[in-house]
């Protein structure tokens, strides 16, 4: 009886959390005008009119460039700064790490604002590489806690062992600590990936013409329901599944000992 | 010869995440703490922009509602997750528990504007809920779920589900089965069990949880605006409205300051639960 309320329980919750989603691709096939019931399909006629649409598409183009570029940038300052943190004895180490980390508890739209009037005062212009470099700020502390909380002792250990080899510093860094920590290195770069590509308001404030796909999908929004919007939706569905799968295919791998 | 006898390299290889973090975090908050301080039309320096969030009641309704949103979504997502973690933890079979997890994560995989315009599709006059209703006879009239706190509150509840669900998740998992055993073996029943030992032992979950909700959901622009649309207006609302429409960034700051605030007391409060350590 418990077992039995327990598993209706669960499938309530899984039909709340997959009810939108359902949806949404489902009246991504609507073949008439309004992504509402009935429906009417199926129909790819929305799916030709999002690959037709030149915003779109340059918008998914300009999120790939803006994420990598500032997930890359992200992972790489983490890395460097989770190694310095956890192998050198630093004065004020404690309040350092709490100020990288800092970024984290600020809401991205206070940070966006914060950008856009610095940037403002600067004179510099709105642009996709404004958006990155919010981007990284949001990233940097989240890649920085990741790879700092995978620096253990016995990675310590090789690392003086390579030193007594003969191995220079960055040597050290680039052939023995990166390769150790490449899983840490890969799921701070991966989550970084997928908070950039789906970043909205950062990205909403800071860039003017040429813009990522969130805004440009926000756009479309001022139209009303509109099953392009589904069709654009379900399409990053599809893309970032993808992208999940391989995540977990790499990083959760079991590996050979 | 060991690292620690090194310092220069330790700073040459921390200094530019701390740099960066600098230039184009903390400086353009001081930015922003400045340009709140000059309000647009004025002359100088000034805290009317502070002064009128507390003299203008729709702004400080903005704050009240986006408390009240935030703090119902907190609640409702807890007492939904928690039986739904505890199910995932000891129901579901141990090998089936990370495909579980997985699927429950699936759906979040769209991009956050798309997911709550699915839900405006699910919620709208039109929509499903409402048409599903009328035509089974169990609705006269279509319900007000889109544009209204309504549709707000449900957007969040079904992100913050999730969100919960993983940090209870893996708090159930950390705790000994010995522990319900011990309780068991003391006496309790139960219910006397869970309220006294499993509760209390995963109390951390919760309020990693509950804090993540808070911080996001009261910072959050997209949900309120495109479920909750303008008929009453969250902290967000308000400030992206103030820089819109108005051009007014110095109003936009002083508010996203006063936001800030906001979520530094909530900090505070569950700093206790709140650290990251190396492993």
């Amino acid at each position: 009886m418990a077992r039995a309320i327990s598993i209706l329980y669960a499938l309530a919750i899984y039909g709340f959390i997959f009810l939108p989603v359902a949806v949404l691709v489902l009246f991504s096939f609507q073949g008439t005008l309004f992504p509402i019931p009935p429906f009417n399909g199926p129909s790819l006629r929305w799916y030709q009119a999002v690959l037709n649409d030149a915003r779109l598409t340059d918008g998914l183009v300009n999120s790939i460039f803006v994420a990598v570029l500032s997930s890359a940038l992200a992972t790489l300052l983490g890395f460097l700064s989770a190694w310095g943190f956890a192998r050198f004895t630093l004065p004020a180490s404690a309040l350092l790490r709490g100020f990288l980390t800092l970024p984290l508890t600020v809401s991205y739209l206070i940070i966006g604002m914060g950008l856009l009037i610095f940037f403002n005062w600067l004179g510099l212009p709105k642009s996709l590489a404004a958006a990155g470099i919010g981007h990284v700020v949001i990233n940097l502390p989240l890649c920085f806690a990741i790879i700092y909380s995978q620096m253990g002792e016995h990675q310590a250990n090789i690392e003086r062992a390579a030193r007594d080899l003969g191995a220079r510093e960055w040597q050290v860094l680039t052939l023995v600590t990166a390769p150790m920590l490449w899983p840490a290195l890969f799921a701070g770069f991966f989550l970084s990936m997928t908070f950039s590509w789906d970043e909205f308001v950062i990205a909403f404030l800071l860039t003017r013409f040429e813009t990522t796909l969130p805004v440009e999908i926000w756009n479309l929004l001022r139209a009303g329901l509109n099953p392009k919007t589904n069709a654009v939706g379900a399409l990053v569905f599809g893309i970032s599944i993808l992208l999940a799968i391989v995540f977990e295919l790499v990083a959760f791998r079991k590996r050979p000992q | 010869m060991s690292g620690a006898r090194q310092p220069i390299a330790g700073w040459a290889s921390v200094s530019p995440a701390l740099l960066w973090t600098l230039v184009f975090f903390a400086l353009p908050f001081v930015a922003m703490a400045a340009a709140s301080l000059f309000p647009k039309g004025g002359d100088g320096l000034s805290l009317a922009n502070y002064t009128q969030f507390f003299a203008n009641p729709s702004y400080w309704r903005a704050l009240t509602n986006s408390l009240e949103v935030t703090l119902v979504v907190a609640l409702i997502s807890i007492l939904l997750a928690y039986p739904f973690a505890w199910i995932l933890a000891f129901v579901v079979p141990e090998r089936w528990q990370r495909l579980a997890l997985m699927l429950a994560v699936l759906p979040f995989w769209t991009s956050y504007v798309v997911r709550s315009y699915s839900w405006l599709l699910v919620l709208a006059e039109k929509g499903i809920v409402n048409d599903t209703l009328l035509s089974l006879g169990l609705l006269a009239e279509p319900l007000q779920l889109a544009n209204s706190r309504t549709g707000t509150v449900i957007g969040f509840v079904h992100f913050f589900v999730m969100l919960l669900t993983l940090t209870i998740f893996a708090n159930l998992k950390q705790l000994s089965p010995n522990y319900r055993k011990a309780a068991a073996d003391l006496g309790a029943g139960p219910v006397q069990a869970f309220l006294h030992v499993i509760l209390p032992l995963t109390l951390p979950g919760i309020m990693v949880g509950a804090f993540l909700t808070f911080v996001l959901a009261i910072g959050d622009y997209i949900t309120p605006q495109i479920l909750g649309g303008n008929n009453e207006l969250l902290m967000p609302q308000l400030i992206m409205m103030q820089i819109g429409r108005r051009g007014d960034f110095a109003s936009a700051s002083a508010l996203s300051i006063i936001l800030m605030l906001v979520v530094s007391v909530a900090y505070l409060l569950c700093a206790r639960w709140l650290k990251i350590e190396r492993a």
